[in-house]
């Protein structure tokens, strides 16, 4: 397993809101933590990317223990995230952004193939890439927390809620674009999302969690039709 | 005429070096959203440490002159920014998670440690700062006197600002101090190492802090352990004038306290000279708290 979690716990001040949450990655795959507001989905990705600090269990990477690493450590052993509410730096530009998504990497030719790779991508950000990050709309900032998460050539990519906020026809093609990155490039995702109807359609496995435990788990295909589920978040009567 | 022309080119390079002074503040403040009151005595220190390396230059390059005056400032500028990283790592880092005014009297405590610690250790009395930049005049008639001195530190004050704004605005380095800036989280899941970038900044205003020490001791020649209290107040009220974060501001805050400063100084009388700066730093925080140029900054949450 590239990613093992065990019993992670995270809290903030006296509100528990990861209560000994046990999941696995595979190498390859697309996996998806689907759930209500409030679930525990977000708290949990930020603990393994090391910026909110897991009160009690364990996170591997590789088998070893990355649960007490600093934030910019757990960049270099390859996970990165594009965050919820997609932090660009509103301050630099599009351009400068990327530039700090490969902040570890020194192989300049390298950097500038994936920059082109992010641009055909996204060409909507070729256009923007002079502009500060602040000027970019919602959906022009969720490409580019995106693409600046790919430049540091993550073989692990997490990626918060990337549909939030923007346009439902944008939300097919960002869709289409992380399947894209996992077949093209070989990245395994874990992706949060609370359109579980989307998520479930891209990934091949699915942990549903809630009030900050996975309450089931199982085959993306196999959660899709699960009644319960159907009726809690996919909507279905 | 010929006056204020005189008393103008006083007042830049006066406020030249406040405005890097003022740098200090300002980067500091832009990430981590505190003011390093020790600042000023980081400047003191610098010329300090100018004072005691000048006589190692008589048998190094013969005296004075220009290798040696660059000599001088850069130990000086490469002594202050090791203290400068060393201050924030035993002071200012440990309490990186409290409150912000338990920072801001910690570093008060670091001011008056380094001040009085000074007396201790270099005296109290005052000491002859040597001449470093020759200072013959390149125009003394009754029209105008213009020394060597005002030139040489106008033009090293600008060429440090330019270095700066290369170094923070065209590298690596300086993209990632502004992505700190920004945001913290979201620089780190970058893989920025965030200790790295604010023991950089502080370096970098520590150096400049030293490099304004070495043109200041050129303009008055006497320093002592108490020398860093007033520019570095004055330096201070430059950085909020423009609005405290912004290094453009930061320089134009400067220029104006010098000039302001040197005007009321000839044109009313020397007694206002230090009153002026605290008088605007009063009008500011009353009427535009986020300063002249500066936007409101909504408290981060």
């Amino acid at each position: 397993m590239m990613l093992e979690i065990d019993n992670l716990q995270v809290s903030y001040g006296a509100v528990r809101a990861v209560k000994g949450i046990t999941l696995a990655v595979d190498q390859g795959q697309i996996v998806t933590l689907i759930g209500a507001n409030g679930a525990g989905k977000s708290s949990t990705l930020r603990a393994i990317s090391g910026i909110t600090k897991a009160s009690g269990g364990h996170i591997r990477f590789d088998g070893r223990d990355i649960t007490a690493l600093p934030a910019h450590a757990i960049v270099a052993l390859g996970i990165s995230q594009a965050p919820e509410g997609r932090m660009i730096f509103a301050n630099l530009t599009a351009r400068e952004n990327l530039a700090m998504g490969a902040y570890l990497r020194r192989d300049a030719a390298e950097i500038d193939k994936d920059i082109d790779y992010v641009f055909a991508m996204f060409p909507k950000l070729k256009e923007r890439i002079d502009q500060p990050g602040g000027k970019l709309s919602g959906g022009e900032q969720q490409m580019l927390a995106i693409a600046r998460a790919l430049l540091a050539r993550p073989r692990l990519l997490l990626l918060d809620e990337p549909s939030l906020g923007i346009a439902p026809i944008l939300v097919r093609t960002i869709f289409e674009k992380i399947v894209e990155i996992n077949r093209e490039l070989g990245t395994t995702i874990l992706l949060v999302e609370q359109n579980a109807r989307m998520a479930l359609s891209v990934a091949q496995y699915a942990y549903v969690l809630e009030t900050g435990t996975v309450r089931l788990h199982g085959p993306a295909a196999e959660i899709a039709v699960n009644d319960d589920i159907r009726r809690a978040y996919l909507g279905e009567h | 005429m010929s006056e204020l022309l005189q008393q103008i080119i006083n007042g830049v390079s006066m406020g030249s070096i406040y405005a890097l002074i003022a740098l200090g503040y300002t980067m500091v403040y832009g990430i981590l959203r505190f003011i390093n009151f020790a600042h000023g005595d980081v400047f003191m220190i610098g010329a300090f440490v100018g004072f005691f390396v000048a006589p190692l230059m008589v048998p190094l390059v013969g005296g004075s002159g220009l290798a040696a005056a660059v000599i001088i400032m850069l130990v000086s500028m490469a002594a202050c920014a090791l203290l400068g990283v060393t201050i924030e790592k035993l002071a200012y880092r440990p309490l990186r998670s409290r409150p912000k005014l338990t920072v801001l009297i910690t570093a008060i405590g670091v001011s008056l440690f380094l001040e009085y610690g000074g007396q201790l250790v270099f005296g109290p009395d005052p000491k002859p700062f040597p001449a470093l930049i020759p200072s013959t005049m390149i125009v003394n008639s009754s029209f105008l006197v213009l020394s060597s001195n005002s030139l040489v530190v106008i033009g090293t004050a600008l060429g440090l600002m330019l270095l700066l704004r290369y170094i923070v605005f065209h590298t690596r380095m300086g993209t990632a101090m502004r992505a700190v800036s920004f945001d913290h989280r979201a620089a780190s899941l970058m893989g920025i190492n965030i200790d790295s970038v604010i023991s950089f900044t502080f370096a970098l205003g520590s150096a400049l802090a030293a490099a304004a020490a070495i043109l200041y001791g050129s303009i008055y020649p006497s320093i002592n352990p108490l020398m860093g209290l007033f520019p570095g107040l004055k330096a201070f009220v430059a950085a909020v004038l423009g609005g405290i974060g912004n290094l453009y501001v930061a320089v134009i805050g400067g220029l104006i306290i010098g000039l302001l400063e040197t005007l009321v100084t000839g044109y009313i009388s020397p007694i206002y000279r230090d009153a002026i700066s605290f008088a605007v730093l009063i009008l500011i925080l009353l009427f535009r708290p986020s300063g002249i140029l500066g936007r409101h900054e909504a408290e981060k949450v």
